[in-house]
């Protein structure tokens, strides 16, 4: 009998994590990874990080050496789009018609970045960010330029701005919302971040949105509903779309991602799915989510390699973030989900502090700046569903670790 | 290059070349040492490259920041040895180091 054969189509944290989760509970089958660019898999969060600052090489950016892949007989693919899923013949279609069968196949393809009109012909002046290509080619830009716009302020519009502030370019963050971050947090976190990109020198503008972009000679025009921003390049951060095309096309369920149940497995008993491209369960907020993290790819790598083995462990985790904005260090556990109270713990003037989200006299998530032991802290009390004091969560004159007694 | 042997939980010990000014963490991961997970990669966000280095090296090794100190003190393993491999960076007096993994990292 030949030896069962194992797919991965994507090249990222979900990808490795599912092949190397796979290796190390002694899978015997054959394992194939098809990664559409030109890299080894990689990590994403220094792109907007380090990596943009030019503080890392791209080598680091690799979860694993090459040698990792051929030591462990996983073949790694790279440049290999696949075009099209059969998943009655259980087969994938590449370029110049190849094809290769599987009995477990596992779609991993993640996000790309929403697209500022994508009718419109990209200039060379407009940059999105999601892949080290993309970072390369900024930062060649950056060399060349003085002035920048960031459509978009979401975290990785923020993260962007902060580095490029850094390396000495005027910058202005255009954010169509009344606040920043305003799909992903509170007033209270957004108002902070506000002043600390406004007191680094960048330009916040909210309730602003963008109608149009023009190019001429002095650089590009972003068209506002305030009026024009001309700078040399423009950056787009406006959220991410799943990459859930190929399993739509195949007769897989999505629904805003590939809709997968606490296993990981989609509505094909062979085809599994993980990471930012997942629409799924969470026990802890009772709905269906996406998640961009790297920990949800991680955890559900994790998942579908056990699926796979036939263990069944179910994915159950409370999901967490980071941001790492000049000098400070954000830390988010949990969802912003219908929360009724919230606590600050610390000094937001000081940039230490963490805002806790409470609901029935329980913590649901936190968001904490500079504050890894309020994170820490919450991660264990969301997950236990801890009761808490609120006037002691506040008096910080009780060490984090002893407010629930 | 330096040598450095990382053990196991279980004994078994892993002796791999690392990259001088690379970290500890990021010489377990790319010679797929078990034990050290890394989720956020390096970022001292998450607490998963816990290990153990003995006090003789104490005096060769970078010291903690509050922040890798408040990360370490929710690990359910930590040690009064414990350091994030993350945070720290090898030098060349690091040849023949010996670090220990705990049992799990989460």
């Amino acid at each position: 009998m030949s030896k069962e054969k194992t797919l991965i189509i994507g090249g990222g944290q979900a990808a490795c994590q599912t092949a190397t989760s796979l290796k190390s509970k002694k899978y015997d089958g054959e394992i194939k990874i098809f990664c559409s660019e030109n890299y080894l898999p990689y990590q994403r969060p220094p792109l907007s990080k380090k990596f943009l600052m030019g503080e890392l090489d791209k080598e680091r950016l690799f979860f694993k050496p090459e040698k990792f892949y051929t030591e462990n007989e996983i073949s790694i693919n790279l440049n290999s789009f696949v075009q099209r899923i059969d998943i009655e013949n259980k087969e994938i279609f590449l370029e110049n018609n190849k094809k290769e069968n599987y009995d477990n196949l596992v779609i991993a393809t993640g996000t790309i970045p929403r697209k500022i009109d994508s009718e419109k012909k990209i200039s060379d002046k407009v940059f999105y960010l999601r892949s080290i290509e993309d970072v390369l080619n900024i930062r060649d830009k950056i060399k060349e330029s003085k002035k920048v716009t960031i459509i978009g302020g979401g975290y990785i519009g923020l993260e962007v701005a902060a580095i490029i502030n850094n390396l000495g370019l005027q910058v202005t963050i255009v954010e169509m919302a009344s606040r920043i971050l305003e799909r992903v947090t509170s007033e209270t976190i957004s108002s902070f971040y506000t002043k600390v990109h406004r007191q680094a020198g960048v330009e916040v503008l909210t309730n602003t949105s963008v109608e149009g972009l023009s190019e001429n000679n002095n650089g590009i025009e972003v068209i506002t509903s305030n009026g024009g921003i001309v700078s040399d390049f423009v950056i787009v951060g406006i959220g991410v779309l799943p990459c859930d095309t190929l399993a739509s096309e195949s007769g897989i369920d999505v629904k805003n991602g590939i809709l997968v149940d606490e296993f990981c497995r989609t509505s094909n008993d062979s085809v599994f799915s993980a990471g930012d491209c997942t629409m799924h369960p969470n026990i802890f907020y009772n709905k269906n989510i996406r998640l961009e993290s790297v920990h949800n790819a991680i955890e559900q790598g994790k998942t579908v390699a056990s699926s796979i083995i036939g263990e069944k462990i179910s994915y159950n985790q409370v999901p967490w973030f980071w941001s790492d904005q000049y000098e400070t260090k954000l830390q988010t556990v949990g969802l912003l989900d219908n929360y009724d109270d919230i606590i600050v713990r610390g000094d937001t003037e000081k940039q230490s502090f963490a805002v806790f989200y409470i609901k029935d006299n329980i913590i649901i998530a936190s968001d904490c700046v500079n504050r890894p032991a309020e994170h820490m802290m919450s991660r264990k009390l969301i997950s236990e569903k801890v009761l808490i004091d609120k006037d002691r969560l506040s008096d910080e004159t009780i060490p984090i670790k002893e407010v629930v007694n | 290059m330096v040598k450095i042997i990382y053990i196991e939980h279980d004994g078994t010990e892993h002796p791999v070349d690392v990259d001088v000014d690379t970290s500890i963490m990021e010489g377990a991961v790319s010679n797929s040492i078990p034990g050290i997970d890394a989720d956020c990669g390096g970022g001292c966000a998450c607490a998963t490259c816990m290990v153990f280095i003995g006090d003789e090296w104490k005096d060769k090794i970078s010291s903690m920041s509050d922040e890798e100190e408040s990360m370490l003190d929710f690990h359910e393993y930590k040690e009064d040895s414990s350091r994030l491999g993350c945070q720290i960076q090898v030098t060349e007096e690091f040849d023949g180091l010996k670090v220990k993994m705990p049992p799990s990292q989460h």
